[in-house]
């Protein structure tokens, strides 16, 4: 069956990120953290080694995951299975896109294997995400090829400050675009350094040309609804929910709370005993040099 | 048009297809719980994870009252892709995976491999002069079909888009090309 099939078009994997919309993708270390997460309802499992709050903690130089490792997480569950590769090392996707993982993420969470660029995605088939904290970061990497865009938020922290701060800054920078003349485009694009063409499109469409997740220090449900009133059309838990008291609950939550992110009544039944939380970081406690929202050209 | 189409909006690309509504004079309400489904004569339900949609549908209760609906016969179904694996009566390989069960179909997921393999190809479908351009994602295909499904498109053999009754199914995504023509035969077949 191959003909005049097309693959690994824009569109197809655009349209594939499109499917995670309204759903919860989450960080798993092991194939029955995997289950767990299928079981809860996720759309999408992160397959890593370290969740960020371990990275964090460790410290080192955090590399893509052992293929072992994922490969044993796809054969687990029927859900996409996405992983991770350092900023910049075309490698790394290379061996991910060998093993058949469904989404790499060039991640500021894994240490950045080159501080100038990152890796050309359209010579991938595979579709990549990328971390954005403003508008001019986020079309940076579309133009590179990335087929879906997330916040950076500040991972590992459990803290949503960050999150927040980066949808509240890609909304606004999108509605300043739009608010623009035609002929001022031009100094805007230079301004922000994003490819003008697609400063012309957000202008035109008054969004970005690709799904836009939350990520980096979600915690709980409302945390997660409170992403998704902000605009943001699905989100990532990375340590959340297995750096929480009870993994099980706290994931069937936040899937919950995301569906009926302006449902009230259901949001308060489903953040009720939930256990203990991940135990957080206030962001003025870290070091310049601990933040990895930072990472990324 | 006000009201009586609606879109399952539990996950998935659901504003797609309320956009592709739209675009055909029809403004859709999102279904989230089964008192929304109250005076619906349509409902489609989205691409998306099917594990994942039709847990939230049955858990919320909107399972059983869409198959209610459905059997009486007051509710057009139309489900792309995930949607259309929630439909199916079985799913080859997960017994145990939540689903609608009104079209007499073994549906397989993933039935072309993981999402490298998804891929855009065109179509010809039954009654359409021209061809459709169908997107195909991580996609499933109809494998079993009973006796009162008729097949409306093929690809390489396999039916990739199927009718029985009042319940359409299709494995890929009208709502992610601007091609309305399905759409439309949709809202002609539930008589919205």
């Amino acid at each position: 069956m191959e003909g005049g099939m097309e693959k690994g078009t824009f569109q197809i994997k655009t349209g594939f990120a499109e499917m995670f919309k309204g759903g919860v993708i989450m960080d798993v270390t092991t194939p029955e953290q995997a289950v767990i997460a299928e079981e809860a309802g996720a759309v999408a499992v992160m397959a890593l080694e370290r969740v960020p709050a371990d990275i964090r903690a460790q410290g080192g130089v955090a590399r893509m995951s052992d293929p072992k490792i994922i490969k044993e997480i796809m054969a687990a569950v029927s859900i996409p299975v996405m992983a991770k590769v350092r900023i910049g090392h075309f490698v790394e996707a290379m061996i991910l896109e060998a093993i058949g993982v469904d989404f790499i993420d060039e991640s500021e969470v894994l240490t950045p294997a080159d501080e100038e660029h990152h890796i050309d995605k359209w010579k991938f088939k595979v579709p990549f995400v990328c971390g954005a904290r403003n508008l001019g970061e986020a079309l940076r990497r579309i133009a590179e090829g990335a087929a879906m865009i997330r916040t950076k938020g500040e991972a590992g922290t459990g803290n949503v400050v960050e999150a927040v701060r980066h949808a509240r800054t890609m909304w606004k920078e999108i509605r300043y675009v739009q608010s623009l003349r035609e002929d001022e485009l031009m100094a805007y694009a230079k301004e922000i350094g994003a490819p003008y063409e697609l400063v012309k499109w957000v202008h035109e469409h008054g969004r970005l040309p690709v799904v836009n997740f939350a990520a980096g220090g979600i915690a709980t449900p409302a945390d997660a609804a409170l992403m998704m009133h902000l605009g943001m059309d699905g989100v990532f838990v990375g340590s959340g929910i297995f750096k929480s008291g009870d993994p099980k609950k706290r994931a069937r939550a936040i899937v919950r709370a995301v569906t009926h992110y302006n449902d009230p009544e259901v949001l308060a039944e489903v953040s009720e005993d939930l256990g203990e939380p991940m135990v957080g970081i206030n962001l003025d406690q870290l070091k310049e040099e601990e933040r990895l929202a930072k990472r990324g050209w | 048009m006000r009201g009586v189409v609606g879109v399952l909006a539990l996950q998935g690309d659901f504003r797609e297809h309320k956009e592709a509504l739209r675009r055909l004079g029809v403004e859709a309400k999102e279904v989230r719980k089964p008192e929304h489904l109250e005076g619906l004569k349509a409902l489609i339900v989205p691409g998306g994870e099917s594990t994942t949609i039709g847990k939230l549908a049955r858990e919320y209760g909107i399972e059983d009252e869409v198959r209610k609906r459905v059997e009486e016969g007051s509710l057009a179904l139309f489900g792309t892709c995930a949607g259309a694996i929630w439909l199916a009566r079985e799913i080859l390989g997960y017994p145990e995976q939540p689903r609608l069960g009104v079209l007499d179909v073994a549906v397989e997921r993933n039935a072309f491999g993981r999402q490298v393999e998804s891929f855009e190809e065109d179509l010809f479908i039954r009654g359409f002069s021209e061809p459709f351009h169908g997107v195909f994602i991580r996609a499933p295909l109809f494998r079993r079909l009973g006796e009162g499904v008729e097949v409306l498109a093929e690809l390489s053999g396999f039916p990739v888009l199927v009718r029985q009754g009042k319940v359409l199914a299709s494995s890929f995504h009208p709502e992610l090309t601007q091609d309305l023509r399905v759409h439309r035969y949709f809202l002609e077949l539930a008589g919205a």
